[in-house]
């Protein structure tokens, strides 16, 4: 579904990623894994177009997308979610989502009849999905962290993606917090038939849910591949899982 | 249900004060009628600006200039064509919106202060030609005595025509900002990075946001020849847009109707005040400092936070 080939990406003289390569098949969750600073955020802001790459290719179910701008990516079939929280603080929690939903329903240029109309539905679904249903009317600004990163995830489902990234999805949370978070990612693979790419410090998370797991250091691939594989791995284990 | 009940007691009191101003003429002395004219004219430029301030999080420091193109595209084909009369009229907002897509078009590809910068700039242009094409524009001296449809050509009849004007432009304004185009652009303002994500053409919308925007511009600037009948050179002078960003900033930017308390504050003012002294501005500058430092949110934001808690928490959080 999604391969990146060979993708390098320089700010002045530091080489965030450096030929960096990644599969990932229909209906996986493959996570990301390096130590700080091994390009992991840096190669989704490539993917989604919120970077351009210097070098190599993205192809996302056989088309070239590095080219395009983020959300042409994203009407391909691309969302994200973002380590920082990202969402728009003085909307409520359901206007955040109900924009993703309009520009997903091409709805978002209508003038003249009240947004509060449109797209209640899907809106509605999706929060409750992940169990923002009795916060909608809030100030997102106002939820708590672990709220706001689960309204981060609400948001990357409203325009309905094949592929969903979601870039340190627990960063930040209450153990409890964490472990509703990986229930509603197993949940979200199995139930929406999601393809999954994630990014997360917390070994035991992702061999909890990845099926394929990638290794990055210094922008670098060292290995994709099974759970297996990866933790058997020597370099692997010397740069990273060995390390900690 | 205790919603529904402040949104009629809402539309009661707002209705209340449409019918008051609408019987202003019959009790009130000329004067005022004219100055209640000239505060629903500065209003609406106000809130066409805060469209794409307030509600779009766009530096559109030079807004007047939108105002001053429709004005001056009516006084023009009312005094140099031949033209039915209401081709005129709608004339004004459209050459403003013409002017409005094209300076927005250069400057929604810069953000923030660089978009303001370009915004002034390229506005200062147009008010540059507008000041020196004597044989077109009148240069300094402006336009005098345009003609007006008899229906309207007196102080009472205009105001009714403003007023009427006004309602309807707000009616429309409110529905746009509610709408999914509103919603879109308001999200665009807090966070346009994510819109991008969420697969909305940032640019594209803004630029939507700015040619609506200088459409309701232009259509103050004809309201304004429909009360003075005359255009100077000085609707399009940077200060005039200083004064209208002031307007948006006093009433509250992320209120629908604080601009037209803001210009209601400023041009009573100017009249009042600046009858006794011509540093009225100084007391402006004073009520301006205090207002930034007690009411961030401008003085119908404040009010506004008092009914609806948690907004103003989730803007000390940002």
């Amino acid at each position: 579904m999604l391969q990146v080939e060979g993708v390098t990406k320089s700010f002045d003289d530091f080489m965030a990623v450096n030929g960096a390569n990644l599969t990932v098949n229909q209906g996986e969750i493959v996570a990301v894994i390096g130590p700080n600073g091994a390009g992991k955020t840096t190669l989704f802001n490539l993917i989604t177009g919120a970077l351009k790459r210097d070098k190599g290719r993205i192809l996302f179910k056989g088309e070239d997308i590095s080219e395009l701008p983020p959300y042409e990516i994203c009407k391909k079939g691309i969302t994200r979610s973002y380590q920082i929280v990202n969402i728009f603080p003085r909307l409520t929690v359901f206007e955040n989502v109900q924009v993703a939903v309009l520009s997903y329903q091409r709805r978002s240029s209508n003038l003249f009849r009240p947004a509060q109309s449109f797209a209640v539905k899907e809106t509605r679904s999706i929060l409750e999905s992940v169990g923002l249903l009795n916060k909608e009317k809030n100030i997102a600004g106002s939820l708590s962290h672990g709220d706001q990163k689960i309204l981060e995830i609400a948001i990357a489902l409203g325009n309905e993606p094949e592929l969903l990234i979601l870039d340190e999805p627990t960063a930040g949370m209450s153990p409890e917090e964490t472990q509703a978070t990986i229930d509603l990612i197993k949940r979200l693979a199995t139930g929406r038939g999601l393809t999954i790419l994630f990014c997360e410090h917390d070994m035991d998370i992702v061999f909890s849910i990845a099926q394929s797991i990638m290794v990055m250091r210094h922008g670098e691939t060292i290995i994709q591949g099974g759970l297996e594989e990866v933790r058997s791995n020597k370099e692997v284990q010397e740069a990273y899982l060995g390390g900690d | 249900m205790f919603k529904s009940i402040v949104r009629t007691k809402w539309f009661a009191v707002v209705a209340a004060i449409f019918i008051l101003l609408f019987i202003l003429p019959l009790f009130a002395p000329r004067f005022f009628v004219y100055i209640f004219a000239l505060i629903y004219v500065t209003s609406l430029l106000a809130m066409s600006l805060n469209m794409v301030v307030g509600y779009g999080g766009m530096f559109q420091f030079h807004h007047a200039v939108f105002y001053g193109v429709g004005a001056y595209a009516v006084a023009l084909m009312l005094t140099k064509t031949s033209l039915p009369m209401w081709v005129g009229f709608i004339a004004g907002p459209i050459a403003a919106a013409i002017t409005g897509l094209i300076i927005g078009w250069f400057c929604v590809r810069l953000t923030r202060l660089y978009f303001g910068m370009l915004q002034i700039s390229l506005g200062s242009l147009i008010w540059a030609i507008v000041f020196r094409w004597y044989s077109f524009t009148g240069g300094d001296d402006g336009i005098h005595g345009v003609p007006m449809p008899s229906m309207i050509s007196s102080l009472n009849s205009s105001y009714y025509f403003i007023l009427i004007i006004l309602v309807v432009c707000l009616i429309l304004m409110y529905m746009i900002i509610k709408s999914p185009f509103g919603s879109t652009l308001q999200a665009i303002r807090d966070n346009s990075q994510r819109c991008e994500a969420v697969g909305i053409n940032v640019r594209r919308y803004q630029l939507g946001g700015i040619v609506v925007a200088t459409f309701f511009a232009g259509v103050a600037g004809v309201l304004f020849v429909v009360l003075e009948k005359s255009v100077f050179a000085e609707m399009l002078f940077w200060v005039l847009s200083l004064e209208i960003f002031i307007m948006c900033l006093l009433g509250g930017w992320f209120t629908f109707a604080g601009p037209i308390l803001g210009a209601a504050i400023i041009v009573a003012l100017r009249t009042f005040v600046g009858r006794y002294t011509e540093y009225w501005t100084l007391i402006l500058g004073v009520i301006l400092i205090l207002v930034i430092f007690f009411l961030p949110e401008g003085v119908m934001g404040f009010f506004q936070d008092l009914f609806k808690p948690g907004a103003k928490e989730a803007v000390e959080r940002k």
